[in-house]
């Protein structure tokens, strides 16, 4: 029986433009193998949580370059929390001080990745993820 | 200007570039034999195939072979004439240095007017002002979706008051500023004009540039806000207003920089960039304007990356490109419409976060290749930039960067220093050919507007993107620190952004809100709504506007009443 398969949003966040990266993993997470479904641009907490809960996703992935993660992310892990989507991986990958990321994941955020991670990386962490 | 128009013009066609095939030199093949071939069997080579960071194939050698039928005086001329090839201006770097100008702006109007002091007392010449999301956007800073930009990525300016404060003791008439920005340029050019106006600086004498490049938006950096008619309409209202008034102002920097770091080829940023300029040429046409009127106001900005030979070729070819279509295709007379200026800026995008050191040397590589491609203006990223904004020792080292290329390397003390060698006129050629083929294609699109709504440029970027991604990821390409000699490292002192930032600049926005004439403001927004439903140009009315303390987001919300606004196709 084929597996299923995982379902990703990469979703870029906040009122940045800069989405080659969004684009570049969202394709190399295709390449292997993965559902994914990429939001644009502009996307608010609330427009992010929807879309996961009507796409029923197992990730998300959302990019920030734009220093407003510590706003962003905690939103969304409470917007996620009330629609019930307690165990959607969330993931970030962008420009994050390293000292802004203990209080990320305290609220939720189960990996960040920083400029120069290859996509190989990100793609072992979502199948090791998903596998427990 | 008067020895280039007497000039004659010719320049070398796109076909003509690669035409000619290789043609050794019973030498060159002895050589081949005898010395190469042994070698080759004894030792091969590194690898199997040597490619620049765009992925263009590079020769072990070239020599004559590879110029066949290429005529020095026709193909490479002499500076300050056409084809440029050499530079625009007969001493380049010898009479003068190009405009060291770091791009600084972070917090309040304030915190950046601050730093533009220090850096003018560091001797940098000329200003550029980076300013946050919501101002990028058209959103003042107490808007709902500015939650968490204010301040982070540029300044925060949501009016003439912000505006008053950024430039304050800074004298307009004898400092040229650069703005980045783009939707919402002609507000801030009104506000910038208003300023100088207050200062009491004369518009036909102050300078500086304008982005104000929304083509590059839809392309690459997607902070766009109206669809692209209305758009270039306002781009072209901002041409016309400073074809008259402000005679020595670039009111438009036509810019391939966010298109190679968004992941395009060298040639793609040269194509996508110079075709954007042919577009804004023949909208100003289309608008009744002389071509010869207008154009010596447009500027160029390119990348300066990592590939030393290719980034100083795609500048040379850049010249060419630009000389060839002003003459040709636009009938151009003037040599100030000709001879295209460039800002230059080193490759934000290959700054590492690891081992952030190592970005001091590749901005000063990178640096070196703009300014041996006779770069007019400079800016050099600080080490610390993968991380975040600058801070004021980043910034400092970069600045001597380019004070260290300017004044110890002896670089400047020539013309084109790399004019003649093989390798470059090759590869100048062969870039000017890729780009010319790109420019075709569009052309048969139907132009650029025509060719972004059907993502032609963003597919093309995206594919290179995720090319390079690749081989960086099996090391096909090395990143020292990244993917190759990684070590453990301590974290960087970085600048953080003063979170009451945001509550500062809604304070301000309250306080301005109580203080104007609320009915003026309404006065002169309603006229901009009128204006922007006509023809009129929209220039004096924004400068109306701004004037009454009408914020950014209030204009920007007049013109999105009648303008509405853009979204893009999302392709991946």
């Amino acid at each position: 029986m084929p597996e299923k398969k995982i379902r990703v949003l990469i979703a870029k966040p906040g009122l940045d433009g800069h989405d080659r990266g969004a684009k570049v993993i969202a394709r190399a997470l295709r390449d292997a193998g993965m559902e994914v479904i990429y939001t644009g641009l502009r996307q608010t907490p609330e427009m992010i949580a929807t879309a996961a809960v009507q796409e029923d996703v197992d990730v998300i992935g959302l990019s920030i370059l734009s220093g407003a993660h510590n706003t962003i992310c905690p939103e969304l892990m409470n917007l996620l929390r009330e629609k019930g989507m307690h165990d959607v991986t969330v993931l970030v990958g962008g420009i994050i001080p390293e000292a802004d990321i203990p209080a990320l994941k305290e609220c939720g955020i189960a990996e960040i990745f920083l400029p120069g991670t290859s996509t190989q990386d990100i793609v072992e962490f979502i199948h090791k993820r998903l596998a427990h | 200007m008067s020895d280039a128009v007497k000039g004659t013009v010719t320049t070398i066609s796109p076909a003509e570039a690669s035409a000619v095939p290789r043609a050794p030199s019973p030498k060159e093949r002895a050589w081949e034999e005898n010395t190469l071939k042994p070698t080759l069997e004894k030792s091969p080579e590194r690898q199997s195939e040597f490619t620049t960071i765009s992925g263009y194939p590079i020769r072990g050698l070239y020599t004559p072979a590879d110029l066949t039928g290429w005529d020095p005086d026709r193909n490479l001329g002499f500076p300050g004439e056409p084809p440029y090839t050499r530079g625009i201006h007969s001493t380049m770097h010898r009479g003068r240095l190009w405009t060291m100008r770091q791009f600084a702006g972070f917090g309040t109007a304030e915190d950046t007017n601050q730093r533009f002091r220090y850096l003018l007392a560091q001797g940098q010449t000329g200003l550029s002002t980076a300013f946050d999301l919501p101002t990028l956007m058209g959103y003042d800073s107490d808007h709902p979706l500015s939650e968490g930009e204010v301040g982070k990525c540029g300044v925060a300016i949501s009016s003439l008051a912000d505006m008053e404060v950024l430039f304050d003791k800074i004298p307009l008439a004898n400092v040229t500023t650069s703005m980045t920005i783009n939707s919402p340029a002609a507000v801030i050019w009104a506000m910038y004009l208003a300023v100088a106006e207050k200062q009491g600086a004369d518009w036909k004498k102050i300078s500086g540039t304008l982005q104000n490049d929304i083509l590059k938006e839809y392309i690459a950096q997607k902070e766009y806000i109206y669809p692209p008619e209305p758009s270039m309409r306002l781009v072209i209202d901002t041409f016309e207003f400073g074809m008259k008034n402000t005679p020595k102002f670039n009111t438009i920097s036509i810019s391939g920089y966010h298109i190679r770091e968004a992941g395009s080829t060298a040639i793609q940023e040269l194509a996508f960039t110079l075709r954007d300029g042919m577009e804004y040429v023949e909208w100003g046409i289309r608008r009744g304007m002389e071509v010869d009127q207008f154009v010596p106001q447009l500027s160029f900005f390119f990348n300066a990356h990592n590939d030393f030979f290719e980034e100083i070729a795609k500048y040379r070819a850049a010249r060419r490109i630009w000389h060839k279509a002003m003459v040709e295709r636009y009938g151009a007379k003037n040599a100030r419409s000709w001879a295209l200026r460039f800002h230059s800026q080193t490759a934000g995008c290959s700054l590492t976060a690891q081992q952030p050191y190592n970005n001091v040397v590749r901005t000063a590589i990178q640096a070196l290749a703009a300014v041996l491609g006779g770069t007019q203006s400079l800016h050099t990223n600080s080490l610390d930039e993968a991380w975040a904004l600058p801070t004021e020792f980043a910034a400092t080292i970069a600045l001597r960067t380019q004070q260290i290329i300017a004044h110890e390397t002896g670089v400047t003390n020539t013309v084109d220093p790399l004019g003649g060698s093989y390798f470059v006129e090759t590869l100048t050629n062969e870039i000017e050919r890729g780009a010319w083929d790109y420019i075709q294609k569009i052309d048969a699109m139907g132009g650029m507007v025509a060719a972004i709504e059907r993502s032609y440029p963003q597919r093309e970027i995206a594919e290179a993107s995720y090319r390079y991604q690749l081989a960086v990821d099996k090391k096909e390409k090395v990143i020292v620190g990244v993917n190759d000699y990684v070590a453990p490292e301590k974290p960087l002192d970085i600048l953080q952004i003063d979170e009451t930032v945001a509550t500062r600049q809604s304070e301000r926005l309250r306080k301005l809100r109580a203080e104007r004439s609320q009915a003026d403001v309404d006065r002169q927004l309603a006229s901009v709504r009128k204006a922007a439903e006509g023809k009129d140009n929209l220039m004096p009315f924004l400068f109306d506007a701004v004037k009454a303390y009408a914020t950014v987001g209030e204009i920007c919300d007049a013109m999105r009443d009648v303008f509405g606004t853009y979204e893009e196709v999302a392709i991946t």
